[in-house]
């Protein structure tokens, strides 16, 4: 493969230990996936924060690189385990919260901007039209490439980090236009409302087609919020980081000639495997991270009233400040619901805490059984809310 | 007999050669702190992969994997070589991060479990 004489001097170790290993692993992925050269990115996404999920090893390794590792590219971090100022309330053990915090240093000593967010592109991190990216956290993948049109593939933790330190990614997969053909069409043949009817329309497509790239026909209009739980949802049941929708997504196709279709059954059948029979004690709202447009809805339904069980809604913190001047916050936390930001029910450590989880989100259904042990129903909003003041 | 591949991460050793038939997940499928494969009903579910050349045909499950691999090394209970089928994402970046010679495209059932053997992966070699 062709080096440049930058990338040679990464490889060499002229720019330290973190950019060299970070060299090796990207030449060793484009060596795998027979990439012709690496290609700059113009910004990176890290998942694998929560020291929930990267466990003492992975602190270390963090804190080994951190001694001479700098982010070459406008570098973004995904939800951690905690709200890193409110955790005492959200009931966060100290042990947990000092290596939690352990991590986020090591992050920001590398300079990586400390966002803690899976919707980075609603708070600055936004990708344009055909710019490469190096993104982990699957549902944004899933929007970069889909909602944007930038192109990434489906990096894990460490890949995106090793891209942060050298700006660079192996091009192969959905860097090149051959990959991004639809594949397979998905009529859809039901009428969708909801946040929730879009997740699930995620898991019937995912279900069905698993990750093939569809090129989605007969929906006629989506909002931002549930084009966003649509990604979200593709990405966790079908591995999906990339499709199409007629009308809606800005990426050019040839149409397939295979066609499938998703009925009004299929949606109601993907609602009904994501709905345990159990008692609700848990309300979780922003999976993927609640939008501003969301907050002002969760505000206006949750005015005057107060709820009666754990209610938590994750965000990004830049999201909550706007909310805090609009008074949303003030309304939200005086109906006695929470908000979780820098985090959210996925990567939190909340097994044992709860029985039965309700949430507009198909992602957190499927997490919240995973990780966390959880019953689970997928609702409205406004179901949610009705639930939460039983 | 010399078995060729394709080189992952550099490195010349020898030992002990423990070989699976079935992908091995590092990530929940491995104690980091003890090196013994604890998956249910996997072909080494009881055994421990510290000190050994690891014969297997392609990692798989969670990417945290790559993480598991470094943490068995950091813990003394890594392999000393993996030798695999057809490494993916996972194996790869856990060898390069914990530094443990590392070959690939490796006809793997030309190995016997139990044998002695050499791995030289600067040459992507494995000697029999």
């Amino acid at each position: 493969m062709q080096l440049t004489k930058e990338e040679r001097a990464m490889l060499k170790g002229k720019h330290g230990k973190a950019a060299k290993k970070a060299m090796q692993i990207l030449l060793a992925l484009a060596n795998i996936y027979n990439a012709k050269r690496l290609i700059p990115v113009k910004s990176v996404q890290i998942a694998g924060v929560s020291y929930h999920n990267l466990g003492d090893a992975g602190l270390e390794l963090l804190e080994d690189l951190a001694k001479d590792a700098r982010v070459r590219v406008l570098t973004t971090l995904n939800p951690a385990g905690m709200d890193l100022e409110n955790w005492k309330a959200l009931g966060i053990s100290k042990s947990f919260a000092e290596k939690q915090k352990r991590v986020i240093e090591a992050f920001r000593k590398m300079g990586v901007t400390i966002t803690c967010t899976c919707t980075p592109y609603l708070i600055g991190n936004l990708p344009l039209f055909n710019e490469h990216i190096a993104w982990s956290e699957s549902s944004a993948v899933c929007f970069a490439n889909s909602m944007l049109g930038a192109r990434t593939n489906r990096e894990s933790g460490f890949s995106s980090l090793a891209s942060a330190l050298t700006g660079k990614t192996p091009e192969y997969g959905l860097h090149l236009d051959k990959n991004r053909q639809a594949k397979v069409i998905v009529e859809v043949k039901a009428k969708l409302e909801s946040v929730a009817d879009f997740g699930a329309l995620g898991k019937a497509i995912g279900d069905k087609i698993g990750n093939t790239i569809p090129l989605i026909k007969g929906v006629r209009e989506a909002d931002l919020e549930q084009l966003k739980s649509l990604c979200a949802s593709i990405a966790t049941f079908g591995g999906t980081a990339l499709f199409h929708m007629e009308g809606i997504t800005p990426n050019k196709t040839k149409v397939p000639r295979k066609k499938v279709y998703i009925t009004k059954r299929d949606i109601e059948k993907a609602k009904k495997e994501l709905s345990d029979r159990t008692e609700i004690d848990f309300i979780a709202i922003g999976c993927p991270h609640a939008s501003l447009r969301e907050l002002a809805d969760i505000a206006r339904v949750l005015k005057g009233k107060k709820v009666r069980k754990e209610f938590w809604i994750a965000c990004a913190r830049p999201i909550k400040k706007v909310a805090d001047l609009m008074g949303y916050t003030e309304i939200i936390e005086k109906a006695g619901a929470k908000f979780a930001c820098d985090t959210c029910m996925a990567v939190a450590p909340l097994k044992g805490r709860f029985t039965g989880m309700m949430t507009n989100s198909a992602k957190a259904c499927f997490y919240g059984r995973g990780s966390n042990a959880f019953k689970v129903k997928i609702a409205t909003l406004e179901e949610c809310v009705r639930e939460a003041l039983k | 007999m010399i078995l060729r591949g394709r080189k992952i991460f550099s490195g010349k050793v020898s030992g002990m050669a423990l070989v699976s038939k079935k992908p091995i997940s590092f990530y929940g499928g491995v104690d980091p702190k003890t090196g013994i494969v604890g998956e249910k009903g996997h072909p080494l579910e009881g055994k421990c992969i510290a000190g050994k050349i690891l014969i297997f045909p392609s990692g798989k499950g969670s990417t945290v994997g790559s993480y598991t691999i470094y943490r068995l090394k950091k813990n003394g209970k890594a392999p000393r070589a993996m030798v695999l089928k057809e490494c993916e994402a996972i194996v790869a970046v856990g060898a390069i991060l914990a530094e443990i010679p590392c070959i690939d495209k490796i006809k793997i059932e030309k190995i016997k479990d139990g044998s002695t053997i050499e791995v030289n992966a600067d040459k992507a070699e494995v000697r029999i």
